[in-house]
């Protein structure tokens, strides 16, 4: 029997902490073991940058799946490969691009599994023409209390898109078959703009991003009035070799590089506030070029800027904080002004807010995307009308059909939730089937009285 | 679970016919809680309590009758409270106390004895017993009601004061013993608040009604302050008190 370690652990956000006893199995088999064990409730984990309590199970285990590590070989003519579980896109990323290939979505940071990328069927800038993770997933190994299995879209659709954003309630992936994308260099060429408001960047997003595979647009919540909304657009696409200078010709497919900064400890009561984030905001907003396109950006540059400072999220100190994702449709493109207001007029500090436009969703019925506009944003736990201020922005996208992203909550209610994704049964549905008794729940899934 | 904020979905409330107690966890109805046990000695104002609770938008209101005279029966209360949540255990108030009556408390070994049973043995006996069900959780919080009365105490109520303050320096010890567990303890130190408990006594300075106290109290339970003053004036106020000489202090109104 696998032992394990008590450990505190919490999300990216530091917030809820909860101790549990964590184990890391090597093999398919010792999952099975774990699984089957009697006990209380138990939930994988991956590289913990869920912000919220997904991969964490008070009184519990917690499965990581970081020693679930192997990799295959690239197939050169369908760019497929296989990795456990545990493999994270930078360590996917270090052996692809060097073999001419990117994978197909990326988050803003690289330290994301293989395991974490289904449960949480993450979105990148180019959800728009790729969509998510999971459309990239050609079969994975899943291990349920019920048995271990392959599982394809064919095989089994219902337990396949289940898995895909069903936060670990299924089962624990233990190795997934990914086809990544063949690309020339490890650039992209980036086209930035300037916006002095929100709706010219919304207006210049719903026109001009089909003509990119990445966009994103980082907006400065902090302004009032007029200024409400400003910020930086940049959309751009693998950079082909021709366009490479003679300096990146010399080494057009060098993966990323690591941190060079590093958080080294958490000041109690954090360097973000107020009066921080709008010097940040004006510094950052200024600091891009009014217009330029044909820039071309390393991938960490463009993909990943916070994966720079190691620990980033320690700056918010040890109250920790929160982000605050969601999407409505574009028949409901105003919740997004309507959601900046709401957060300008109660003083609400934001750091990095960032809108992105999705593409149509996927079948999953705990799938976050939905086709239209997503805005993400990182709020420090502090101001003490926080709480009741998000709660109304939730009723706001509720109203509006639109949805929580569950990789990013810490504290919607259990009966918001359930408004927001109606489909919520037929996650009961598959859980039934393969996991009858239960064992799988972790304290999100408790807290939000998931079935 | 509790949320980022630390809004707890589930509590259970060691005293729960308190008036301040009751108040307090209106607010917290209005956040996250809707499961609720109610532990207390007398079944109608229990379920007045429970009733106004369900009316005010909790889901389960379940309630738990106990005598806090028998400290014996710490521990199968609690046992007790835990069963009827029906799962987890978010939040703890431990709320239970008797103000008594310092002229009959003056003159009778009995009654000191048995106000020392209600308001300290039998808490800090619940407090151990809460210990391990609440590290197998993996988290939870406990908040414990004592009083500035404990904080120095004064003649005209020093009984009530002294068994708060006992309370006060248990609640201290056991939270570090509980710390590395992941258990959030607070200490809520209230002044004189207008309840029934405090009925037809003379106010005292910094009188709060009982809404402001819970809103201050409510609002306490959000932050990582160790102990909860309302109002948060008398944390200022105590400072100075604490080392006034005894020829003054004891001359102080109230």
């Amino acid at each position: 029997m696998i032992s394990g370690r008590d450990e505190l652990l919490t999300g990216w956000g530091n917030t809820a902490p909860s101790r549990a006893t964590v184990v890391a199995p090597r093999t398919a088999e010792e999952v099975t073991e774990l699984l089957l064990a009697p006990g209380g409730a138990r939930i994988a984990r991956g590289l913990g940058r869920s912000y919220g309590d997904a991969a964490q199970c008070g009184g519990g285990t917690v499965i990581s799946n970081r020693s679930l590590w192997h990799l295959s070989g690239i197939d050169p003519a369908t760019g497929l490969v296989t990795a456990g579980a545990g493999v994270s896109i930078d360590e996917i990323l270090q052996v692809a691009l060097p073999a001419g290939f990117f994978v197909p979505v990326t988050p803003g940071t690289r330290q994301v599994t293989v395991g974490g990328a289904i449960a949480a069927d993450i979105h990148g800038k180019n959800h728009h023409v790729d969509g998510s993770f999971m459309h990239h997933v050609v079969s994975m190994e899943l291990v349920t209390p019920s048995g271990a299995m392959t599982v394809t879209p064919d095989s089994d659709p219902a337990l396949f898109w289940a898995t895909a954003g069903g936060m670990g309630l299924t089962g624990v992936i233990t190795e997934a078959t990914i086809r990544l994308l063949p690309v020339e260099s490890s650039y992209v060429t980036v086209d930035t703009e300037r916006f002095s408001d929100l709706d010219s960047i919304m207006a210049a997003m719903y026109s001009g991003d089909a003509d990119y595979r990445y966009s994103v647009a980082w907006v400065d919540c902090m302004t009032k009035g007029a200024k409400m909304g400003r910020g930086v657009l940049t959309r751009g696409d693998h950079t082909p070799r021709s366009m490479l200078s003679a300096k990146q010709a010399s080494r057009p497919l060098a993966p990323p590089t690591g941190a060079k900064l590093e958080v080294p400890f958490t000041p109690p009561s954090g360097l973000l506030n107020r009066l921080s984030i709008t010097a940040f905001n004006e510094l950052w907003y200024r600091k891009h070029p009014a217009k330029r396109d044909g820039e071309v950006q390393s991938i960490g540059t463009f993909f990943h800027p916070l994966d720079g400072v190691s620990m980033w999220n320690r700056m918010h100190g040890t109250r920790g904080f929160l982000q605050y994702q969601f999407v409505v449709d574009d028949a409901h493109g105003e919740v997004v002004r309507q959601a900046i207001e709401v957060l300008s007029s109660e003083s609400i500090p934001s750091f990095l807010a960032v809108l992105k436009r999705f593409g149509p969703g996927d079948p999953g019925p705990l799938s976050f995307p939905v086709e239209g506009w997503t805005l993400a944003l990182d709020v420090p736990v502090g101001p003490s009308h926080l709480p009741a201020t998000l709660d109304r922005l939730d009723e706001m996208i509720a109203n509006a059909g639109g949805r929580l992203y569950l990789a990013k909550d810490s504290r919607v209610s259990a009966e918001m939730l359930k408004v927001m994704y109606p489909r919520i049964g037929e996650l009961a549905d598959v859980r039934r089937r393969v996991d009858p008794d239960s064992v799988l729940a972790s304290d999100l899934s408790r807290r939000l009285e998931l079935p | 679970m509790r949320n980022a904020f630390g809004q707890p979905q589930s509590v259970v409330v060691l005293g729960g016919t308190s008036d301040l107690a009751l108040a307090v966890l209106r607010r917290l109805v209005d956040q996250r809680a809707s499961r609720i046990v109610l532990a207390g000695r007398d079944d109608a104002s229990l379920q007045r309590n429970a009733d106004a609770l369900k009316a005010h938008g909790a889901t389960e209101v379940a309630t738990v009758r106990f005598d806090a005279a028998d400290s014996a029966t710490a521990e199968s209360t609690v046992n007790q409270c835990f069963d009827a949540a029906g799962g987890s255990v978010d939040l703890v108030l431990v709320a239970l106390g008797q103000l008594g009556d310092q002229s009959e408390l003056d003159n009778s070994a009995a009654k000191t004895a048995a106000l020392f049973t209600v308001n300290l043995t039998w808490p800090a006996a619940a407090l151990a017993a809460l210990r391990s069900k609440l590290l197998a959780q993996g988290a939870g919080h406990v908040a414990v009601f004592s009083s500035v009365a404990g904080v120095r105490v004064r003649r005209s109520n020093f009984t009530y004061g002294s068994t708060k303050a006992g309370l006060d320096a248990f609640t201290q010890g056991w939270a570090e013993s509980v710390r590395s567990g992941g258990i959030k303890v607070q200490i809520i130190r209230p002044g004189f608040v207008r309840t029934k408990m405090t009925e037809g006594l003379s106010e005292a300075p910094f009188t709060t009604d009982v809404d402001e106290a819970a809103d201050i109290i409510a609002k306490g339970l959000g932050t990582s302050r160790m102990v909860i003053w309302s109002p948060p004036v008398l944390q200022a106020a105590f400072l100075i008190l604490r080392h006034l000489p005894a020829i003054i202090f004891r001359r102080l109104p109230g």
